[in-house]
């Protein structure tokens, strides 16, 4: 392994997942952050999704890189994407129908996600296909584990459960305890993700605009 | 008070940089300028601004005003219980009742609320700033009585972080403390906080009175009852069904959020606010104005019951008053150019009522037309501005 993850590649895979986090450093792909992680099985999926389709579609473009003309490359970006988030789409409505129908829009709505176009421009379209699956992979796991945790407590404080087990014990409610409404509302996400931010900035000081 | 005073600065060195308790300095300093005026306040000659009112004067005032208020809640809020529970007292078991059923709560919400900006003062080496006083004093009041204490804890939490302390503190926040608190109560436990069975408390106050509701009796509020009923007229009623009208609402003895019923006991505030010069009478004179030309539009078309609701009724019934009077009055979220107070006060009226008629869903409209015009508030500033400037420049280059 010490040949396949080099030092360079070792950052390019880490970075994502804190310093350059695509959601809370870079700021992309807010929108689904928001719309998918009520519960913690959508936004697991969707995480698993947006990780694949941006592993493979850094590969594909890493590989046809030297051949797209310079004037087309995002139309044919947009068709290498648009082709895996079909496949993905397809394999969810096969294999887990109710998730991909809770999900509804937001998987056909991964051509659109930022991270994905932002990657392909910045990283595909530049480097070997090993460095850029591995980014695509650290891009997507960073962008997986954001959703999860903010999904994490908007499914506990909201719903009072987790993969929808009840975690709160019914003795809790008998006090007296409600679950918090607001949690499930999308303004939570987004405070939930401005948490995570503070957080990560007051501990990395580098990362703070002056 | 010189014994006080003598004590503090005796005691004073232990909190300065160095001393045994150099931890605890912001809190020493709260505490030292909650009893003593700063003594930092510019002399009284020259050619500078120098009112001696700091903004802890100012927050004074603003709770002076709201005395008023908070003794009429308390005594409501035991005159409905016992109206429930169908018994007769004289009126200080009446007060005794509400006294004790408004406290905790108002014990809770200082204790959080200065827990946590005293906490933010220590982390940021702040002095610790006065702005909670007056918000602590308001969640009482725009809360109905029944709303468990965690959730005034956790709501308080939540605002004073959110909403006060990310934005840099007192006077740097954007959204009003107080309505934001209600608004989180309002999204994250709608059950808590509507309805016709939260307004009145049946239960006992810390162990006094309290008993079974009798027969007959309904705790929903007036604009709840327009809010729902079917048809196009509707005649609202007190807790006994007896039916109710502006004076009714004015002087306040109907089931609410504790501190909002009264509209004559608000007013006594607003006195006290325009007396001191706290408050903006045109901000609050034009929230009035605003929410009466709404609902006179809304009482020529009439479609529903609430668009037929009389437009002098929407002034006192619900929070309407209170909000006019205390919340989009605040100094820091509202407009601060005198012609945007004018345009500021009149939309906060406007679409409170908006609110009220067109959502069948919120009776009551007051807290979300604040919040949405207090972001509004920085914008309508800025063409004001703007348009002053443009109108000098103006004549500056006609008298080249």
């Amino acid at each position: 392994m010490g040949k396949l993850l080099s030092e360079k590649t070792k950052k390019v895979f880490l970075g994502p997942l804190n310093k350059n986090n695509p959601i809370t450093v870079q700021v992309l792909g807010i929108c689904s952050a928001l719309a998918v992680t009520a519960e913690l099985k959508p936004a697991l999926v969707m995480g698993i999704s947006v990780t694949i389709i941006v592993a493979f579609s850094n590969v594909i473009i890493s590989l046809l890189r030297n051949t797209i003309p310079n004037s087309i490359r995002i139309i044919v970006q947009l068709v290498v994407v648009a082709a895996l988030v079909t496949v993905v789409s397809e394999i969810l409505k096969a294999f887990a129908y109710d998730v991909s129908v809770q999900l509804s829009v937001y998987i056909g709505l991964i051509i659109t996600n930022c991270i994905l176009m932002g990657r392909l421009e910045a990283f595909a379209m530049a480097n070997k296909p090993w460095a850029s699956f591995i980014d695509g992979l650290g891009n997507g796991f960073g962008y997986a584990w954001i959703l999860v945790v903010i999904a994490f407590f908007r499914e506990l404080f909201g719903s009072g459960s987790l993969f929808g087990f009840p975690i709160i014990p019914e003795k809790l409610y008998e006090w007296g305890y409600i679950n918090n409404g607001l949690m499930i509302l999308p303004p939570m996400a987004l405070i939930l993700v401005a948490c995570i931010i503070w957080i990560q900035r007051s501990r990395n000081k580098e990362l703070q605009e002056k | 008070m010189n014994v006080l005073k003598k004590y503090i600065d005796k005691i004073k060195p232990n909190f300065e940089k160095g001393g045994k308790f150099e931890k605890l300095h912001s809190v020493f300093e709260g505490f030292e300028s909650f009893l003593f005026v700063p003594n930092t306040t510019s002399k009284k000659y020259g050619a500078h601004i120098h009112d001696a009112i700091d903004s802890k004067r100012t927050m004074t005032a603003v709770i002076i005003g709201l005395v008023p208020a908070l003794l009429f809640g308390m005594y409501n809020v035991g005159h409905q219980h016992f109206i429930a529970i169908g018994e007769t007292v004289n009126l200080w078991q009446t007060f005794a009742f509400g006294l004790l059923s408004v406290l905790p709560i108002m014990v809770v919400s200082y204790v959080v609320g200065l827990g946590i900006e005293f906490i933010f003062a220590q982390i940021k080496g702040h002095e610790i700033q006065e702005g909670f006083l007056v918000t602590g004093f308001l969640i009482p009041l725009i809360v109905p009585v029944d709303t468990p204490l965690w959730m005034i804890a956790i709501a308080t939490a939540f605002a004073v972080i959110f909403a006060k302390e990310v934005f840099g503190g007192t006077g740097m926040n954007i959204f009003n403390v107080a309505i934001v608190t209600r608004v989180f109560l309002f999204f994250a436990y709608p059950t808590a906080m509507s309805g016709d069975t939260v307004w009145v408390r049946t239960k006992s106050a810390l162990g006094y009175a309290g008993g079974e509701q009798i027969n007959g009796f309904t705790g929903a509020t007036p604009l709840g009852q327009i809010g729902t009923a079917e048809g196009t007229m509707a005649q609202i009623t007190d807790t006994l069904g007896n039916p109710i009208g502006f004076w009714d609402g004015f002087l306040g003895l109907i089931p609410g959020s504790i501190g909002e019923t009264s509209t004559l006991a608000i007013l006594l505030g607003a006195v006290v606010l325009l007396i001191t010069g706290v408050a903006s009478w045109k901000t609050m004179f034009s929230v009035f104005a605003g929410g009466a030309f709404m609902g006179f539009i809304f009482n020529l078309s009439g479609f529903n019951a609430v668009a037929n609701f009389p437009w002098y009724m929407h002034l006192v019934f619900g929070g309407f008053a209170f909000g006019a009077v205390f919340m989009a009055t605040d100094p820091v979220t509202s407009a601060r150019t005198e012609t945007g107070k004018w345009i500021y006060g009149f939309l906060v009226g406007i679409i409170a009522i908006l609110i009220r008629v067109l959502n069948p869903g919120y009776p009551e409209g007051m807290m979300l037309s604040i919040l949405l015009m207090n972001a509004f508030a920085p914008l309508i500033d800025f063409y004001v501005v703007d348009a002053n400037i443009k109108r000098r420049m103006k004549r500056a280059q006609l008298n080249k």
